[in-house]
């Protein structure tokens, strides 16, 4: 107990020495923190339409404007022809071209009926895919209000369909507001960092100067030299996850529906597990760059499959059975039940159990390759 | 008392073989030199003594414990110095020397008389880290970590490599210094000038010990009469006086070349015999008395020679 005393003291003095190290663990999550939900945002919006109206109608003009004071939407031109909107989209100028043809007002009126032609940049899947959806909307909204269409409800009666209407809330989350879903997932990002990568480049780096062969003459024993290097990581990851969590108070007013204690819970447990991963690499690098790759490796399939930037619902069968190999994926949906929706014990105590399983695999792995190799 | 004893080390990685069937003993308190040029296997014999490293086969005991079963001991009583420089540099002097203390149950002050004269040269530097030393200084600091438990044994890989001749110098006195206080020290170099500054030497090329005597003996065991010689253009002189019949082996040395003769002749004069056939410009010859380094040269020559007619008899 004397000797790990000694080496945490020696860590913690390397730790807190190395200030870029230590500058890129606080301030990068902070500023991540703050700017990313910004930036990353998947609600579409500033969709540039160029319009090509070849009726000039009351009617086509009203159309206009109706998809112009949408919201979602931005009228950048209206091109004479639609070889000239396509233009447009080629350059990048416009997203969107729509196309009224000439008797547009005339048709709907006599015969009721009309189409339009929309063209979609699909470049930007979702732009592409949400903006479709969106003009079709309003296009739909406008033929319903359409004079003819209220006209002809009232005089036909037989012809008049039963609707049903849909009215929609957004629990947990009541505007749907995207920083909501992305803020809680950085937060894991960030132990994810500190837990899984950090560890790994610290332990290397001793391989790499050759310290770890200085060390391994002493009397320390391999459980000593492990754990001296797991624990500050530990304090450092939970520290950050506070910090985290401050901000997320301050800068987006969001503070734990559930309790607090709970999420403490998991986030030790989590970042348990993810320093077995650290250590995992860290046997399976020499050099920090080999260490840097390998973690790099792993982020990407964290990041991609966790349901960190979209919901796992939406993949695939194949790529939800990987997405949940992966403790980020049970950690971040845990942290959004419990942050988002107040969920208590009850309601995520198998998630517990997942990543209880994966701290207790990923450290019996480290390990057994820890002796093999060293 | 036997404070090092290794029988029948093998090592190798893959095809290549870097300790083939090494022993030898050290004698408690003696300064015990592995000689040998780099790639000889003088870092993997280190490595398996300070249990770094299993050996294939054979076995060794460092202050009298098994280097396998009993590598716990080992690990409390001997002191390491790894070729490369190897301590934490962004502590500071004073940090990593306390650390090394304690992780072994010690402090500065009680093994300080040991260290007093090599710490006194970088106390002044206690608080710079590590990283920022000069070359001397960060050996120096690294001997001290290495002895601050009073081991029984210190090995000490190739501690003057890449340091300036002053420094060097001053190295191996403070290995003579430490010598007396019956610390055994067992010392790799691949200089041969260094060599003679040992009790006792052990010649190794190939992952084999080609001899283990004192550098004394092993120069005066010497067993040809060794001759110098040099002239204007003495690459010529080589060529010529190695493709005589007369002529043992000649090889270059410095400004000279080293040279014996197939006969027991040991006089200057038949080299001048011998040379004068070809008749350099400025011919000089002196008869000399053999250095380590020639008698190093002179064993790897015996190696080939037995390999080569080895290698000719297995094809038979």
């Amino acid at each position: 107990m004397e000797v790990l005393k000694f080496i945490l003291q020696k860590e913690f003095r390397q730790i807190f020495r190395d200030k870029i190290i230590l500058a890129m663990m606080f301030v990068m999550p902070t500023v991540q923190l703050i700017i990313m939900p910004f930036a990353a945002n998947f609600e579409v919006k500033n969709i540039n339409v160029a319009y090509v109206d070849n009726d000039h109608s009351s009617y086509s003009q009203r159309l206009v404007e109706k998809i112009a004071a949408s919201g979602y939407f931005k009228i950048v031109s209206s091109p004479q022809s639609y070889k000239e909107g396509l233009k447009m989209i080629e350059k990048g100028d416009a997203d969107l071209v729509l196309e009224i043809p000439l008797g547009f007002e005339r048709n709907l009126v006599r015969e009721g009926l009309q189409e339009v032609n929309m063209a979609v940049d699909a470049i930007n899947g979702t732009k592409s895919s949400l903006g479709g959806a969106y003009l079709t909307n309003v296009i739909a909204d406008f033929n319903s209000n359409l004079d003819v269409n209220i006209k002809a409800s009232k005089s036909v009666v037989q012809g008049q369909a039963a609707t049903i209407e849909i009215a929609n809330s957004n629990w947990y989350n009541p505007h749907a507001e995207y920083k909501y879903y992305m803020v809680p997932g950085i937060l894991v990002l960030l132990l994810t960092m500190i837990g899984g990568f950090i560890t790994a480049l610290n332990i290397v780096k001793e391989k790499e100067i050759g310290t770890i062969e200085q060390i391994n003459v002493t009397p320390i024993k391999k459980w000593q030299f492990i754990l001296g290097k797991l624990i500050p990581f530990w304090i450092v990851g939970m520290i950050v996850f506070t910090v985290g969590m401050i901000v997320m108070y301050i800068v987006y007013g969001i503070f734990p529906e559930g309790s607090l204690l709970l999420l403490y819970l998991f986030a030790a447990v989590y970042l348990i597990a993810l320093l077995g991963l650290g250590l995992l690499i860290s046997t399976l690098a020499d050099t920090q760059l080999q260490a840097m790759f390998i973690a790099y490796f792993f982020m990407m399939v964290f990041m991609l499959m966790s349901g960190f930037f979209k919901s796992t619902d939406s993949m695939p069968g194949w790529a939800r059975i990987i997405s949940q190999c992966t403790p980020v994926t049970h950690f971040i949906t845990v942290v959004r039940l419990i942050v988002l929706k107040g969920s208590s014990f009850q309601e995520v105590k198998l998630e517990l159990l997942y990543l209880i399983g994966f701290a207790f695999l990923l450290n019996s792995l480290a390990i057994y390759n820890y002796r093999k190799t060293a | 008392m036997i404070a090092v004893s290794v029988k029948n080390i093998v090592k190798s990685y893959g095809n290549v073989s870097a300790v083939d069937d090494v022993s030898f003993d050290v004698k408690k308190g003696e300064l015990f030199g592995l000689i040998g040029p780099d790639g000889a296997g003088k870092t993997s014999i280190f490595r398996i003594l300070t249990t770094l490293l299993l050996a294939d086969s054979g076995t060794a005991t460092v202050a009298g414990f098994d280097v396998v079963s009993e590598y716990q001991q080992i690990r409390n009583r001997v002191g390491y110095m790894p070729g490369r420089f190897s301590l934490y540099q962004d502590l500071t002097v004073k940090e990593n020397l306390t650390f090394f203390a304690t992780i072994f149950g010690t402090t500065i002050q009680e093994n300080y008389t040991l260290i007093k004269e090599i710490y006194d040269q970088i106390k002044p530097f206690n608080d710079r880290r590590a990283g920022k030393l000069s070359g001397g200084m960060k050996q120096k600091l690294a001997l001290c970590c290495a002895l601050i438990h009073k081991p029984d044994v210190l090995f000490l890989d190739e501690p003057t490599t890449g340091v300036d001749v002053v420094s060097r110098k001053e190295f191996w006195e403070m290995l003579a210094k430490l010598k007396e206080q019956h610390i055994t020290i067992v010392v790799s170099t691949p200089y041969m000038d260094e060599a003679r500054l040992c009790d006792r030497i052990a010649l190794i090329q190939g992952g084999k010990i080609m001899s283990i005597d004192e550098p004394a003996a092993m120069v005066k065991n010497f067993p040809k009469t060794l001759f110098a010689a040099k002239a204007d253009n003495i690459y010529r002189l080589l060529e010529d006086l190695r493709s005589d019949p007369s002529i043992e082996s000649c090889y270059a040395f410095g400004e000279y070349l080293h040279l014996t003769l197939k006969s027991d002749e040991d006089h200057k004069d038949a080299i001048f015999a011998v040379a004068n056939k070809y008749s350099p410009a400025n011919l000089v010859v002196e008869k000399i008395t053999a250095s380590i380094e020639d008698s190093f040269i002179r064993l790897m020559r015996d190696r080939a020679i037995t390999k080569e007619f080895n290698q000719v008899n297995d094809g038979k």
